[in-house]
């Protein structure tokens, strides 16, 4: 694939006195939802925190769009076009649901098109708009934290596990607003323990395990194949 | 046998090791190598301070705690002399009593703080006790009726152990109850510094240790960390205290300004920053050369500020009056860059 | 909070029960009003008392919500602040007695004149040092709390000092501007001109602080940043630019604080600040660090306890406040209005 918006190349991070990315390559095409698999505790978010900056790549190279961006702070990142949804949402619960759609634009107000798509897309921060977020359900949080992301026009956005504890109906629509999402044209690294959303959201993906990527392929081939499933990811992931 | 007296916690650094000698050698020779009252009086306040430091260390050293209360226990153990010694009379019963009574206040009122503070944040700690240690000072200087107030309290010793007791020459040098007196802050410091050193050594020591470096770790594998801090709070005040104690019998004197003031706290972790935190031996060269800075170098500044007169600004900075700022400027460099102190840099040489 | 998928909040109950908790606090300050009346029984004297403790209360929460606010955004405690107090003192007082002539006249609008340029001379002059200080002091040492404290203590000793150097070792008297001299009389309680605006002065100044938090982006910035810095960074914004900006801004109030308190008392010593340190982190600690509101409750706390005790028995007046303090904390281990901290 030529051209990728995000490439990794040998990227290493360490948390403390351990070792967790241990040489990830990894390429988001442009336009695709990558799904980022595997097992609990292989580095999927600690490869999402590095590629945001949370983490500091002790060595190896971040290319985004073309640019290295393995040393740039945070926020630089942010402002160049990547969107952030934390696995912990990173809701400011003090503030109401349209003051963290505020902080979601960098650059002025939240355009009033956008903001009809997004209330359009998750009707409930319609409903609690000028309420705390604090006081969401867990489902509601997920959404405004992506909604936040995607209040900006944004290239890529990375997002932690949207899904995890989620009613189906939740589910299905979050999955819509990530397709609409991505029929705008952004790029979207998922990390997806639910394989059945992974299956039915993802262009292509990448299997981590042990802090590196053992596997990338298009997803369509991944569904397909039971023994490869079985063998990259163990039975784990047909329990969801 | 000597190791066992240090608790296997060795200076581990031929330098650190010779400059300890030197000034334990100073300091139990003191009546004898050096003429005169002044440094006399200056090696007990050295060993009251090393005593008084080590003590700080315990807390902020080994347990990771600031603390700007210590001078508030400081005084606590001092004034319980004082008190004692006034209601009840010269007598080593009224000092016994009264050093008793300050190390049981102080550790009372370490208890409290500490369970209350500590539960919530450590940072609370450094904020309470200034709030605590200022108010205390305050109520002494107000209750001028026990405490007399700014002016502080005199009051009488035992005979024996003022210069009026004479008992002879030895060495050529004349032993009064003075020279008594020395010995007794001087032994007793050591013991207490002995025994703050086995205590940082014990499985407790190390544990609280463990707590400073990772506090969430060590509430994970089970220990009590609140518990931990709390008892080293306490360990370290009922120290502080007869190091007060210790002060008020050799002074035979208290005050405000001597014992309480923010001052004297600061002194105590300028001495303890620069010695080197964590490591016990960092006390007692911090203790000893900051003392011996403070009497005799600020004479050189003196000196200094009167020879720069005819120039601006200069004299002004070298006035011995400002000794404080060039400290708070060593103390700020020192935290940056040699964070483990001079001990650490010792102790670095050798390694390397 | 659960995370039920399809839990939906029953928004009317939850704010209720939220709301009552979250004003308490706020009822604290009426309660302790009234009680300082039946404790005091004389209506006057009361009043009197209400108006100086309100004022001492204002000026202690200028001095305070800078330092919570650098501590709710960087987890920095600045034990250095108090020398922003006392310099601002010095620099504002230093001002006024140059403007003599202004302040001796018997002219409103010169004396406010005077007292404006000493406010922006000591505001100005304490930004610039906090910004310094921010640099050389704090920076270096982000994110480790003891070695914070210590170097923060350095720098509070170091600037003290300066000040000894630069203004001399006295204690400074001088006159307050004559129009804010002498008292007006209410309902046969006499109040301080000076108190009076005091009050009026930190009550505008809380509620344009509110009105910038509340109302502005950068307001939004800094309180979601004190809720989850790292979030507020993975959205865009430079966090450390934030940050300086309002360490600046509290060392420059801290400065104003200076000044007032300075007018408030008539003299001024090197060590105000430290000594003023004490109240403003029992005001910092009971408010909940990091909250604004909080410190602004606090301070009226502070302000009122110290007034009345100091009436009722005055060698009890700091103790008082200890034990405010401690009662407070018992009863809210993090201070009233706690900061959310996302962990």
């Amino acid at each position: 694939m030529s051209d990728p918006i995000l490439s990794l190349q040998a990227v290493h991070t360490d948390i403390a006195q351990y070792h967790i990315l241990q040489g990830v390559d990894l390429e988001v095409p442009r336009g695709q939802v990558t799904m980022l698999l595997g097992r609990n505790g292989v580095g999927k978010t600690t490869t999402l925190k590095t590629i945001m900056g949370q983490w500091t790549a002790k060595s190896g190279k971040i290319l985004y769009d073309g640019q290295d961006i393995t040393r740039l702070p945070v926020s630089a990142r942010a402002r160049g076009g990547i969107g952030f949804v934390p696995e912990d949402m990173g809701i400011f619960s003090d503030l109401t649901v349209e003051e963290n759609m505020l902080l979601g634009c960098t650059s002025g107000p939240l355009d009033s098109a956008r903001k009809e798509w997004l209330l359009g897309a998750f009707p409930a921060l319609g409903t609690f708009w000028n309420s705390e977020a604090g006081n969401l359900s867990g489902g509601q949080k997920q959404m405004l934290s992506i909604a936040r992301a995607m209040a900006e026009d944004r290239q890529l956005y990375l997002i932690d596990e949207p899904t995890k504890g989620l009613a189906p109906a939740i589910v299905s629509t979050m999955a819509q607003a990530l397709r609409e999402l991505k029929g705008q044209g952004a790029s979207i690294l998922l990390v997806e323990q639910n394989f059945s959303v992974a299956r039915a959201l993802g262009d292509s993906a990448a299997v981590m395990d042990d802090g590196r990527v053992i596997w990338t392929g298009p997803m369509a081939e991944l569904a397909e194949n039971k023994d490869l499933q079985e063998r990259l990811m163990g039975l784990s992931m047909e329990a969801h | 046998m000597i190791v066992k007296l240090l608790s296997g916690d060795k200076p581990r650094s031929a330098v650190l090791t010779a400059v300890l000698l030197v000034i334990l050698i100073c300091l139990a020779g003191a009546p004898f190598i050096f003429d005169g009252v002044r440094p006399l009086d200056t090696a007990a306040r050295i060993c009251i301070f090393i005593l008084l430091v080590a003590s700080y260390d315990l807390l902020l050293g080994y347990g990771g705690i600031v603390s700007f209360a210590h001078t508030m226990f400081f005084g606590l153990g001092a004034y319980g002399v004082a008190l004692a010694s006034t209601h009840m009379g010269r007598g080593f019963d009224a000092l016994l009593a009264g050093s008793l009574a300050g190390a049981l206040a102080a550790v009372v009122l370490a208890l409290l703080i500490g369970l209350f503070s500590l539960r919530v944040r450590a940072i609370f700690f450094a904020m309470i006790t200034l709030a605590v240690a200022s108010a205390v000072a305050v109520l002494v200087s107000q209750f001028s009726g026990i405490t007399g107030g700014e002016d502080g309290l005199t009051y009488k010793i035992p005979r024996v152990l003022t210069s009026a007791n004479r008992m002879g020459e030895f060495l050529g040098t004349r032993i009064t109850g003075k020279t008594l007196n020395y010995y007794l802050v001087f032994f007793a410091s050591l013991i207490l510094f002995l025994l703050l050193l086995r205590i940082v050594n014990s499985p407790f020591g190390r544990v609280l240790q463990a707590i400073r470096e990772n506090d969430f770790r060590a509430e994970a594998i089970g220990y009590r960390v609140v518990w931990y801090r709390t008892a080293a709070t306490c360990l370290s005040a009922a120290a502080a205290a007869l190091a007060g104690s210790l002060f008020a019998i050799w002074l035979r004197y208290v005050g405000p300004d001597t014992t309480l003031s923010f001052e004297i706290m600061l002194d105590i972790l300028l001495m303890v920053v620069i010695g080197g935190m964590g490591t016990m031996y960092g006390a007692v060269i911090g203790a000893a050369l900051f003392i011996l800075a403070q009497t005799y170098l600020q004479n050189l500044m003196g000196s200094a500020s009167e020879a720069t007169a005819g120039l601006p600004l200069i004299p002004d900075l070298l006035n011995p009056n400002r000794w404080l700022m060039w400290l708070g400027i060593l103390f700020i460099l020192s935290v940056y860059f040699f964070p483990s102190g001079i001990v650490g840099r010792l102790r670095q040489r050798r390694a390397s | 909070m659960t995370a039920a998928p399809d839990h939906r909040p029953n928004f009317a109950s939850v704010s209720l029960a939220e709301r009552l908790d979250g004003a308490l606090p706020v009822l604290l300050v009426p309660v302790l009003v009234v009680f300082g009346f039946f404790a005091i029984g004389v209506p006057s004297s009361w009043l009197t008392l209400t108006v100086s403790g309100l004022a001492m209360g204002m000026m202690i929460f200028i001095m305070a919500s800078g330092l919570t606010l650098v501590f709710g955004l960087m987890d920095v405690i600045n034990f250095g602040h108090g020398a922003f107090i006392s310099v601002g003192a010095f620099v504002g007082v230093s001002v006024l007695i140059a403007l003599g002539e202004w302040t001796g006249a018997a002219s409103l609008l010169l004396n406010m004149s005077a007292v404006f340029l000493a406010v922006v001379a000591a505001m100005t002059v304490t930004g610039a040092l906090g910004w310094g200080f921010e640099r050389i002091i704090v920076k270096p040492v982000y994110g480790a709390h003891l070695k914070q404290i210590l170097v923060t203590v350095g720098g509070l000793i170091v600037i003290e000092q300066l000040i000894h150097v630069i203004w001399g070792p006295d204690e400074i008297f001088f006159n307050r501007p004559e129009t804010l001299k002498g008292a007006v009389t209410f309902a046969g309680a006499a109040m301080e001109k000076y108190r009076l605006l005091a009050v009026a002065v930190g009550l505008a100044l809380f509620i344009a602080m509110r009105m910038v938090l509340r109302r502005t982006k950068i307001g939004l910035i800094v309180r979601a940043g004190v809720e989850n810095g790292p979030m507020v960074e993975a959205l865009g914004y430079r966090l450390r630019l934030v940050f300086v900006g309002v360490f600046i801004a509290g060392s420059a109030l801290a400065g104003l604080g200076g000044v007032m308190w300075g007018l408030y008392q008539e003299v001024i010593t090197a060590g105000m600040g430290e000594k003023m340190m004490v109240l403003v982190f029992i005001v910092a600690i009971i408010g909940g660090l990091g909250s604004v509101e909080g410190a602004f409750i606090g301070a009226l706390l502070v302000g009122l306890m110290q007034n009345y005790v100091a009436f009722l028995e005055p060698k009890l007046a700091l103790v008082s406040n200890i034990a405010l303090m401690t009662a407070i904390l018992m009863w809210r281990p993090q201070g009233m209005l706690p900061v959310v901290k996302a962990k």
